[in-house]
């Protein structure tokens, strides 16, 4: 048999064959130790260490320190009223922002792409801007005589106008998803309007308002930019948590500051964990469905 | 000519290969051949050097390119959902290597032009592959890869994106191209009969380890062990022994005839058994029968003109045998 | 779902009564207040010497922020999408906490981090000053607009697998001409979206600048403080409006492109 059959089965001639370190030449699709190292050093200098500094100023007074600054009156007020306020704008979004995306999905009429257009201002918007925007329309010198400066409606509004993507751009795409056709089939099995949408709709739109509506919260809670002019940052009234912040920093209170930075951090980043968390669990139980 | 020896690669606790050595003769079209998870894709990049092995040596042509990079090992890779540059034409595809090269411009050009006119996508150079369909997409990795006239080729599961009738195509196209180019090839595929149709040698593999190393026929007449008999070539099983269906003779018995068998010995493999189903495939007519009395199913492959001549039918009661000697390939099984 | 046409209408008139009041009639007053004394008076007030340095400010932060964030969010993003390494998930975690991070939060990190008292405190005595000068205010939009370009490559790099690169290296390219070649032409609209966002976020950022800028007109303003400085410090409303309408200009700018670069991605 003049075939090129090698039989011998281990241990060969020649060289002897060593384990060799992994990775000798560069792996393609992985990535080497020295372009980890890059990434790790950058996400550190920029993100990781100010947010593990921010978190040892804040106990720079040991753990009571850090108790007292975020139990006085003046901070749990401000944190209240912040949670608050961040709370019922989210509860307006759902609301809301159900309601605008079912019309731009479902409705149709003249005009209804300037509307889907007017969605993403707010984003692009900085904050600042968005701030006198309001103030042209809502302020001291209003047109319409509508005042919201200085009242908390005032900064309700500011934070509805900022917050006004999440619910919408998260529906939307749902909505748009959603098959009439079994909606259809409950209108044939006997089912009216609001039993068909509170049935057949609601459980699918859900999860995608749940998310916006917490989203919009996570955003609201920290905002600064768009209620610093309208709000006007009177204590125990329209001032929340950022501003409360940020002038504790101007009085040189850097530790007190970073105490409540703390407290806000962790509330946002408790709700976006929670969001993911449900949201990976929802996409798993989809997909084993 | 190439050269695997005793090449080892474990990926956590798994063994992908398990000392394989392997001897690829220049200018041969060597089939890699084994179910998934056989190891012989690892192997196969592992030539290439897109996989580094945990221990072994490779060479190509003499070189021992066990430490070089796929860069610089002379080789053509086609990968089984082609790899096209997406963002450029197939002019700019096909002349990638080349311009890497740094090859004079209008050269490319009409070296581009000669290889598309090879693989036959002769005046598609202005399309992007996202415009070619499958079967054009492979053959212009084929060219790509032809292009910068590599000392071997090595293809893995070229043909497994395609549809049936398309990879048919192709396969036939690869041989001819093959007797044209002469180039060393190495195919992997799982599909056996790819492998028997395009190979003038194959590789099985199974478990990280080679099994088998031959030419088709060889290979099919004489397979080292079980896995390789089953592996190429349809199998089936009577009383404890695996034959080749189209090695089982039978031979009707009258009603209420009981058969004497005469040849006991070891060389004569017989079993009693009843007619459950006939089928006819054209020029061949496989008859599936149930053994009396353990009840085990097995097929037999007849020709038309022998499966007339018996003219069988559900229900009949049957002898069959089947030969045990170099000429027929059997294995005895007694896992069952 | 066979809504009534009054239901229909009435949903219809809720939705657009809110955007209405909420945002096109409110962005429509400011533009009409900012150029109702006429267009001379509105140039005026957009090129006075503070303004102009403001914009340089501005146009200088994002010069400096955007090269960063596309190296070190590309190779973030290859990071994330290609390694296996362990403390992968905590690397996930600090992109996306910028998210998280109200603006004057990451401004009090960076006082913490870069301050006189904070960790880094002994690099202004060495004549670096990085809080109250431009080094934290770039530093500062860094942060907020690291996630944008991390975020768009990532999800391409994924989809474009290896096969790709692997067959350009077979091919003979180098390591540099696989990226050069291969890599970044896949990763190009993605990496385009993802600057973008961060010109979009880094022109309007304003809470975490204020608290790390000294503020001074015409040295250290960016558009968005000298917005705030004209409006609460001058009580310059009309020089508060002015301002706005170029950064709400160059944000529509940056809208449109998005929008046009999602249309031309939906097309693809």
């Amino acid at each position: 048999m003049a075939l090129p059959t090698r039989t011998t089965p281990r241990a060969p001639a020649g060289r002897p064959t060593s384990r060799r370190p992994a990775a000798r030449h560069f792996r393609l699709g992985g990535i080497d130790p020295a372009t980890l190292g890059v990434v790790v050093l950058w996400v550190s200098v920029l993100v990781a260490l100010p947010i593990a500094a921010l978190l040892a100023l804040s106990l720079s007074g040991g753990p009571q320190g850090f108790l007292a600054a975020v139990t006085r009156p003046s901070a749990l007020t401000t944190l209240g009223l912040t949670v608050a306020l961040a709370a019922a704008v989210s509860l307006v979004n759902a609301v809301m922002g159900t309601v605008i995306a079912w019309v731009l999905v479902r409705d149709d009429f003249r005009g209804k792409q300037v509307l889907d257009a007017l969605i993403d201002i707010p984003f692009a918007l900085p904050t600042i801007v968005a701030s006198i925007v309001l103030l042209s329309l809502y302020g001291p010198d209003s047109p319409i005589g509508v005042h919201l400066a200085g009242l908390r409606a005032g900064v309700m509004l500011a934070l509805a106008f900022v917050t006004l993507p999440f619910v919408v751009r998260a529906v939307q795409p749902v909505l748009r998803e959603l098959d009439t056709e079994a909606e259809q089939a409950a209108a044939s099995l006997g089912a009216h309007g609001w039993t068909i949408f509170r049935r057949i709709v609601w459980p699918v739109l859900m999860p995608a308002v749940a998310s916006g509506t917490g989203l919009s919260f996570a955003r609201a809670i920290g905002e600064f930019g768009s209620v610093v002019l309208i709000g006007g940052n009177l204590p125990g009234r329209t001032q929340v948590a950022s501003q409360y912040i940020q002038q504790l920093i101007e009085a040189g209170d850097q530790a007190g500051a970073a105490a409540v930075s703390v407290v806000l951090l962790a509330i946002s980043f408790l709700v976006l964990t929670t969001l993911r968390v449900t949201s990976s669990r929802m996409q798993q139980r989809e997909e084993a469905a | 000519m190439i050269t695997v020896t005793d090449a080892t690669k474990d990926w956590g606790d798994f063994r992908a290969l398990d000392g394989v050595s392997l001897d690829v003769p220049s200018g041969s079209l060597t089939a890699l051949l084994g179910p998934s998870g056989s190891g012989k894709s690892t192997l196969l990049r592992a030539i290439a050097g897109l996989e580094t092995l945990d221990s072994g040596r490779i060479e190509i042509g003499g070189v021992d390119v066990t430490d070089v990079p796929p860069q610089r090992r002379g080789i053509g890779f086609v990968f089984q959902h082609y790899a096209a540059f997406r963002h450029m034409t197939v002019r700019d595809n096909v002349g990638f290597g080349l311009s890497i090269r740094k090859v004079a411009k209008p050269t490319i050009h009409s070296r581009v032009d000669e290889l598309l006119e090879l693989v036959g996508l002769g005046g598609l150079q202005d399309r992007y592959p996202a415009q070619l369909s499958g079967g054009q997409r492979q053959r212009m990795a084929l060219a790509r890869a032809l292009a910068i006239q590599p000392e071997v080729m090595l293809l893995d599961e070229p043909f497994g994106a395609l549809d049936a009738k398309v990879r048919a195509e192709l396969r036939d196209w690869l041989r001819h191209l093959h007797d044209e180019v002469h180039v060393t090839t190495i195919l992997v595929t799982h599909d056996q009969e790819e492998a028997l149709d395009v190979a003038d040698h194959i590789a099985v593999l199974n478990h990280g380890r080679l099994e088998q190393v031959g030419n088709p026929t060889d290979l099919y007449d004489h397979p080292a062990n079980s896995f390789v008999m089953g592996f190429l070539g349809s199998v089936s099983r009577l009383g404890h022994t695996l034959v080749r269906p189209q090695h089982i003779e039978l031979r009707k018995l009258a009603p209420g005839e009981e058969p004497v068998v005469t040849d006991w010995s070891a060389a004569k493999i017989t079993e009693r058994a009843v007619v459950e189903r006939v089928t006819h495939l054209g020029f061949e007519t496989r008859v599936e029968l149930v053994t009396l009395p353990s009840g085990d199913r097995f097929t037999a492959a007849l020709t038309r003109k022998n499966a007339n001549e018996l003219d069988l039918a559900v229900g009949d009661s049957v002898l069959a045998t089947a030969d045990r000697d170099t000429e027929h390939a059997t294995f005895d099984d007694w896992s069952i | 779902m066979r809504q009534s046409r009054t239901l229909r209408l009435s949903l219809r008139a809720l939705a657009t009564v809110y955007l209405g009041l909420l945002v096109a009639v409110p962005v429509t007053m400011i533009l009409v207040r900012a150029l109702a004394p006429g267009l001379r008076t509105w140039w005026q007030w957009v090129t006075t010497p503070a303004a102009i340095s403001a914009l340089n400010l501005t146009l200088l932060i994002i010069a400096i922020v955007v090269p960063l964030n596309v190296v070190f969010g590309v190779i973030t993003a290859l990071a994330l999408a290609r390694g296996r390494f362990p403390g992968r998930a905590v690397l996930q975690t600090l992109v996306d906490l910028p998210f998280a991070v109200s603006p004057v939060v990451v401004g009090v990190a960076m006082i913490a981090l870069w301050g006189t008292n904070g960790w880094f405190g002994w690099l202004p005595q060495h004549g670096i000053r990085v809080v109250y000068a431009l080094p934290a205010m770039v530093l500062a939009t860094s942060f907020v607009t690291m996630p944008f370009v991390v975020r768009e490559v990532e999800p391409v790099l994924r989809e474009l697998g290896t096969d790709q690169e692997q067959a350009a290296a077979t091919l003979g390219a180098s390591r540099f001409q696989v990226f050069s070649r291969i890599t970044l032409p896949a990763i190009r609209w993605g990496l385009t979206y993802g600057v973008v966002l961060t010109i979009s976020r880094a022109l309007g950022e304003y809470g975490a600048v204020l608290l790390v800028s000294s503020n001074l007109p015409g040295v250290s303003q960016t558009l968005t403080l000298l917005v705030h400085g004209r409006f609460v410090d001058d009580h310059n409303v009309y020089g508060a409006y002015a301002a706005s309408t170029v950064l709400m200009g160059l944000a529509l700018v940056t809208l449109l492109v998005t929008t046009l670069l999602d249309h031309w991605k939906k097309q693809r």
